[in-house]
């Protein structure tokens, strides 16, 4: 039985135990059949023609795995944001940690999705957002169908989050291989603000593939940074699938961090839908060894007076593979646009590979759109200037690895947080900089 | 200190130095002139110990210790600075945290721990009012943006922060006006001591009216030609070069 037959039937066993009334039940038929007419997308579609599935498909995943692993919190504190205080919404192969986590319905709601997702009192709102930003692409829907549980944040009228939310799914790899497919949905009313850090992570060299489905909606004025780490291990890949949508005058900032994983494919999908919006999309990439990353983003601008900034700088090295392909869409109406798009490579050895691919599509005709993509090499000059002042080969690669990347590191609220990618990146680099540059 | 002995070097295989032969002393000025690609950067280059350029023979030694086989880092180690004829900008690393970094690879290399902050920052404030840098200007990224007189100062800062045994300058000078160059030549003379050596490469003779050289050393063809005092760079400036290649012929 292939991946697909193996997902075909255990839905209909998942199917059985959920309640049929439920207006969600079409929902996930429908998101079924369409995965059962498009399977998993393959190399000879447009937007996956860099990045192949084939490998992964191959491997027995286990749907539903067991679900009584606990770890302790002393063997994954690193994974969390310790120095400040944060909210905790934690899952352990799928399943809600109540240990490891730290939810609250006070003033705002972090809490869960199978809650959102079954009780009455949350039905009109998951009749109103769920599965309406997202779009109807083969694994989304795969996701849709089986989605059960995840993180549900909803920050109402005029409220802030006073604290960080962490997102973290945990793989234990007790199986072989195991499939996970998260599903969280974010909803910022008006004026309210929120900061959210999301992370997969593995906890040890098992097959992971988790198929990551989030939902954010932004009403007017609203404002979200999130955060992405994607630092996992060797044997664990990432297709994460993020749906935004932008009411009136709202700020919504997604930064990517790409540091690990065996595949990682980014689909980040952005929808101004009022006036004055602003979307600002970072990505720092920096992998080795035969790792892919694929940032596939959309800018769909349908208003007037908005913003949208993309910056994702590469870093390549060893037979590592990176994909950017981003794609700007300047709906007639959306007059006075200022959109930006810049993506700059860095190819540190001969045998690593970018497929940089810019896209802009412009029905309107008073609009801002530039975008600017490089290749290169790290600057030899540079590194001579910086050997010959007595820095290292290694901590001088580092410093202009880092240096490069910068600008989308500058732009972290988090002190905390900066400080620890600024971290990640020395570790993976093996230097010891403190690089507070 | 610096031997340098019957040196040959090359560039994408073509010969640059062919025989270079230079002893500079402990508390000594060398100013090297010579018309336009004569070899001076080059050497320059050979001594810092840049990658392309290969030393085909000869050895160079740093009190003794043979150091053509040592990296550029190592050399820097060892008490070498080069001042950059055209210094590279570097964007996102600014001029603080590059020469903190410079201090504490060099500490580490010597087995030393970091220099404490406090430390750190008095000699940094020190070594900017030597040389007249605005403190603002530390924050900037490295040499992005910078004049042609910025640039050079804050060469010459960066060998005020790392002590150097040996600093070779490569034509600090061009890009200069006049009260940039006081303060450039200020800095460098304050730095002087009888432990330490500098090599000015230079066009002009305007430079050493203020590095004033003990020897001055003229570079054709990759060949050190004729040596002298100060007395020889003030010929050169007034009769040019073709005398010297009259009077070797």
């Amino acid at each position: 039985m292939n991946l697909k037959e193996k997902l075909q039937s255990s839905y209909l066993a998942f199917e059985d135990h959920l309640q049929a009334d439920s207006p969600l039940h079409d929902v996930r038929n429908k998101a079924m059949k369409n995965f059962e007419t498009n399977g998993f997308p393959s190399k000879k579609e447009e937007a996956w023609k860099y990045t192949s599935l084939k490998a992964l498909l191959n491997k027995e995943f286990s749907i539903f795995p067991k679900n009584d692993n606990t770890i302790e919190f002393k063997d994954v504190k690193e994974y969390f944001l310790n120095d400040i205080d944060t909210y905790k919404v934690v899952f352990i192969d799928g399943v809600y940690s109540s240990f490891l986590s730290q939810i609250t319905h006070d003033v705002i709601d972090v809490c869960l999705m199978s809650s959102a997702l079954n009780k009455s009192k949350y039905s009109s709102i998951i009749e109103t957002y769920f599965n309406k930003a997202a779009n109807s692409e083969s694994l989304t829907c795969l996701n849709t169908a089986f989605a059960k549980e995840g993180a549900y944040i909803r920050i109402a009228k005029h409220k802030e989050a006073q604290k960080p939310i962490e997102i973290i799914n945990f793989a234990t790899g007790t199986e072989a291989a195991t499939m996970l497919q998260p599903r969280n949905l974010i909803i910022v009313e008006e004026n309210a603000h929120v900061q959210i850090i999301e992370r997969h992570q593995s906890l040890n060299q098992n097959e992971v593939l988790t198929n990551s489905v989030t939902e954010i909606f932004l009403e007017k004025r609203a404002n979200v940074d999130y955060y992405k780490i994607q630092n996992d291990t060797q044997n664990a890949s990432l297709i994460d699938s993020t749906f935004i949508q932008q009411q009136r005058e709202s700020i919504c900032s997604v930064h990517t961090f790409s540091f690990g994983g065996k595949l990682t494919r980014n689909n980040l999908n952005f929808k101004q839908l009022g006036e004055r919006c602003d979307s600002i999309l970072n990505g720092v990439t920096m992998i080795e060894d035969k790792q892919h990353v694929d940032h596939n983003t959309l800018v769909h601008h349908i208003a007037e007076n908005c913003e949208s900034h993309q910056d994702y700088k590469g870093v390549f090295d060893d037979s590592a593979t990176g994909v950017f392909n981003g794609k700007v869409y300047v709906e007639k109406q959306a007059q006075k646009l200022d959109a930006f798009q810049k993506n700059n490579n860095i190819l540190i050895s001969n045998k690593a590979t970018i497929n940089a691919k810019p896209q802009l599509e412009i029905f309107a005709d008073d609009v801002k759109c530039s975008h600017g993509c490089t290749i290169g090499q790290l600057d030899q000059e540079a590194m001579f200037y910086l050997r010959s002042r007595g820095i290292a080969n290694k901590e001088a690669r580092a410093l202009l690895m880092y240096a490069f990347a910068n600008t989308v590191l500058e732009s972290v609220k988090i002190p905390e947080l900066k400080g620890r990618i600024n971290k990640l990146i020395a570790n993976k680099i093996g230097v010891n900089l403190g690089f507070d540059l | 200190m610096l031997q340098i002995k019957d040196v040959y070097a090359s560039v994408e295989e073509k010969d640059i130095l062919k025989g270079i032969s230079l002893s500079v002393n402990a508390g000594e000025v060398h100013a090297i002139m010579g018309p336009n690609g004569a070899g001076k950067s080059t050497l320059a280059s050979i001594i810092a110990g840049k990658e392309e350029f290969e030393l085909t023979k000869g050895h160079i030694t740093i009190d003794g210790e043979d150091i053509t086989e040592l990296d550029a880092e190592e050399r820097a180690h060892k008490g070498v600075f080069l001042s950059f004829q055209y210094p590279v900008e570097i964007p996102g690393v600014s001029v603080t945290n590059f020469i903190k970094t410079a201090i504490n690879e060099n500490r580490k290399a010597k087995g030393l721990k970091d220099m404490p902050a406090s430390e750190m920052l008095k000699k940094i404030k020190e070594k900017a009012d030597l040389l007249e840098i605005d403190r603002k200007f530390l924050s900037r990224s490295l040499n992005v943006g910078f004049s042609g007189g910025e640039k050079k100062r804050n060469e010459i800062f960066q060998m005020a922060m790392l002590e150097p045994k040996l600093a070779i300058l490569d034509e600090t000078d061009s890009g200069l006006d006049i009260d940039a160059l006081k303060v450039v030549a200020n800095g460098v003379n304050k730095l002087k001591n009888k432990d330490n050596a500098v090599i000015v490469i230079t066009h002009y003779q305007r430079l050493l009216d203020y590095i004033v050289p003990d020897f001055v050393h003229v570079i054709m063809d990759g060949k050190i030609v004729k040596s002298g005092t100060k007395q020889l760079a003030y010929e050169l400036e007034e009769k040019g070069y073709d005398w010297i290649k009259e009077e070797l012929v």
